[in-house]
């Protein structure tokens, strides 16, 4: 069977409307090969998982950058494990102080990229470690 | 973000500088190349204070009125935005500028569902006039100007600024305040967007038509070229759409029946000073000549004072780094310099933690200090727009006023900025200029010190202002108090007159007034507006 190409689901969760360090991602990750399913703003996270679900994504990407890192995540992940989308990698990007990076990932976010984070680095990230069929 | 393009030998010396705006700069300039572009003093510059105001608008300049000083201020509860307000003012800040959070500026109460933990984080928490009653207390509002940083319910909170200071005793004739107001630069660049584009240019027109008549000392808009440069685009486009957004406003307007002349002396700009420097000073030059050219030659203002290009230039954010962030503290003082040399008026300087979080107190009074020493000890204010007559600025400023003209006509081949931000061209442009910036940032193509070149290794964690779940907690008790105190059925009524306000051509404003002053809530009203308008969906521009 012909190896599909990974689809990432890239949301902006909460109220934040920065949204040029999702896009920019968005653009590498497509030229990397990647199909990308961008969310718009505003997103809340049950209707990212719904979304995530519908596209049939490998990959959730959250971009927060107005500090509410913690609280989504917690959310997110709680939801992912109630419907059972464990083989879905997460990762999140954006304003994350480095002293939450290991709380993020206690959680069950596997890649964390705060801003200036090469793409060159999400995008072998990405390739190693989400679960294709 | 700002850097110029450097093509080098292998000695590193310099073959070729391209600046973002796609302008290339020369070894050096002589009186052959003012010859080339034809300078005329009269024509090109004109006297400070003088038409087309490229120099300055006022003819003294920093010698008659210093810098006002405004930076960005407010977080989590009402009562601790006051404190920083009198803080800052007590340090010498001038006027205000208020930061509020994404709840209000989304136009959700604090108690509701999408506001969960987010009350009070990125700026000060506003449910209803109860809250600005305490952020402004004891602060004279008939002598401090706010700018209130606000945009798709701008209108909510000019008309809730304007209770306020009625209840204090102010006349609405006295206050000053600037809300952003600027709804299209929210949907290119910022994301703060509730309403379609149509009924939110209306929006912006009543508030416009209403201070024209009852608020006269307030600029009921500030168009932020600001926020689209931040999301990618270039000095020269940012000056563009900015003024293409200008006319989009005054055409509501003028539609009603007015001319331009009535009211276009209000508008104010916000406009971004990070990057290279030349290109930041001829930027502000050929601006404040092409806004006058402009207005006098489609609209046909005649008024000298409403030919000024008047606002906030401020130091930009994503010049800022959390690498090395100390650095930061350098560029801030560089950037105040460019505004100088722009001839800012008014001014904000990005502190030097911006880059993570908003200012904490140390960082935002360092920001103070840096305008304070430019102006009070190494001369700044001594002469105006020193840098005019130079070969190389006035040839720059030239080049830079034609890549202005050529980036708007782009837009109005489409039919205007209405037009071309509702078919996502201006957010494609704006992203892919981002994107290959970025894309060059890391391939080492333009240089960002601490970055990518001289780095330490060492990423410095920056002073977070740390979220406090209490605030969330404070607000939405005092929404419940509200709530049973206040006359229900009078805020009902209102909210009732409102909507029919809505329904029909009638100005939102007046009832918004009477909104405010009954207490009813933000999200009370903005919902009024959600019924009536519906929202805003993104186009697909990825």
């Amino acid at each position: 069977m012909a190896e599909r190409n990974i689809r990432v689901l890239l949301a902006k969760p909460g109220l934040d409307g920065h949204d040029r360090g999702a896009k920019v991602v968005a653009h590498a990750m497509r030229e990397a090969g990647m199909e990308i399913i961008y969310t718009g703003l505003h997103q809340t996270v049950a209707s990212i998982v719904n979304q995530a679900v519908q596209e049939d994504v490998d990959v959730i990407g959250l971009s927060i950058m107005s500090g509410a890192h913690i609280p989504i995540c917690k959310k997110l992940m709680g939801m992912i494990k109630d419907q059972g989308l464990e083989d879905k990698l997460v990762v999140v990007g954006g304003v994350i102080p480095n002293k939450d990076i290991p709380v993020l990932k206690e959680l069950g976010v596997s890649g964390v990229f705060p801003g200036g984070t090469y793409f060159d680095d999400i995008v072998k990230f990405i390739k190693e470690n989400a679960a294709r069929n | 973000m700002g850097v110029a393009t450097y093509i080098k030998d292998e000695k590193d010396a310099i073959k070729e500088v391209i600046l973002q705006s796609g302008i290339k700069v020369k070894p050096f300039y002589t009186p052959d190349d003012l010859a080339r572009i034809g300078f005329d003093y009269k024509k090109d510059l004109g006297d400070t204070g003088e038409f087309p105001f490229t120099r300055s608008i006022h003819p003294l300049g920093f010698r008659s009125r210093n810098w006002t000083t405004r930076q960005y201020t407010g977080f989590g509860t009402p009562e601790e935005t006051n404190e920083r307000f009198k803080l800052m003012i007590s340090h010498g800040q001038t006027g205000l500028n208020v930061a509020f959070d994404l709840p209000t500026q989304m136009g959700y109460d604090s108690d509701d569902e999408m506001a969960e933990g987010e009350v009070g984080r990125v700026g000060m928490a506003v449910d209803s006039l109860r809250d600005f009653e305490i952020a402004f207390k004891d602060i004279q509002l008939n002598r401090i100007g706010a700018g209130l940083t606000i945009n798709a319910v701008a209108s909510v909170m000019l008309a809730m600024y304007q209770s306020v200071a009625e209840g204090f005793g102010y006349k609405k004739a006295e206050i000053s305040a600037t809300p952003q107001n600027d709804i299209l630069k929210e949907i290119v660049g910022r994301g703060a967007w509730i309403y379609p584009v149509e009924p939110a240019v209306r929006l912006i027109g009543d508030s416009i038509e209403y201070a024209m008549k009852e608020l006269p000392r307030c600029n009921p808009v500030s168009i932020c070229g600001y926020h689209i440069r931040e999301s990618g685009c270039t000095p020269a486009q940012e000056i563009s759409y900015a003024f293409l957004i200008a006319f989009a406003y005054m055409d509501n307007v003028i539609a009603r029946g007015y001319t331009a002349e009535e009211f276009v002396g209000r508008f104010s700009f916000n406009l971004n000073i990070y990057g290279n420097l030349w290109e930041t000073v001829a930027k502000f030059r050929a601006a404040r000549k092409l806004w006058a050219t402009l207005l006098r030659e489609r609209y046909g203002v005649q008024n000298k004072k409403a030919l000024f290009l008047r606002g906030i230039f401020g130091g930009g954010g994503s010049g800022m780094t959390k690498q090395q962030p100390e650095n930061n503290i350098v560029r801030g003082a560089y950037y105040a310099l460019a505004a100088a040399l722009s001839g800012a008026q008014t001014t904000a300087l990005c502190s030097f933690d911006e880059a993570y979080t908003i200012p904490t107190e140390r960082a935002a009074l360092l920001s103070l200090r840096t305008f304070q020493i430019l102006m009070d000890e190494i001369g700044l204010r001594d002469t105006v727009d020193p840098l005019a007559g130079s070969y190389f600025m006035e040839t720059l400023t030239r080049e830079m006023e034609e890549k202005i003209l050529e980036e708007m006509e782009k837009v109005e081949k489409m039919g205007g900025m209405v037009e071309a931000v509702a078919s996502g061209y201006v957010q494609r442009e704006v992203g892919r200029q981002a994107y290959e910036f970025e894309r060059k940032l890391q391939a080492g193509e333009v240089t960002k010190v601490g970055v990518n070149k001289y780095t330490e290794g060492v990423d410095m964690e920056v002073e977070l202002h740390e979220y406090n779940e209490e605030w969330a907690r404070l607000q939405i008790e005092r929404l419940r108090e509200l709530k049973k105190e206040r006359d229900n059925r009078a805020v009902s009524d209102s909210l009732k007159a409102l909507k029919k306000a809505a329904q029909g051509q009638e100005n939102v404003m007046p009832y918004l007034v009477d909104c405010c002053k009954g207490y009813a809530t933000v999200g009370e009203m903005a919902n009024v507006f959600r019924d009536v308008f519906g929202e805003y969906k993104e186009p697909g521009i990825f």
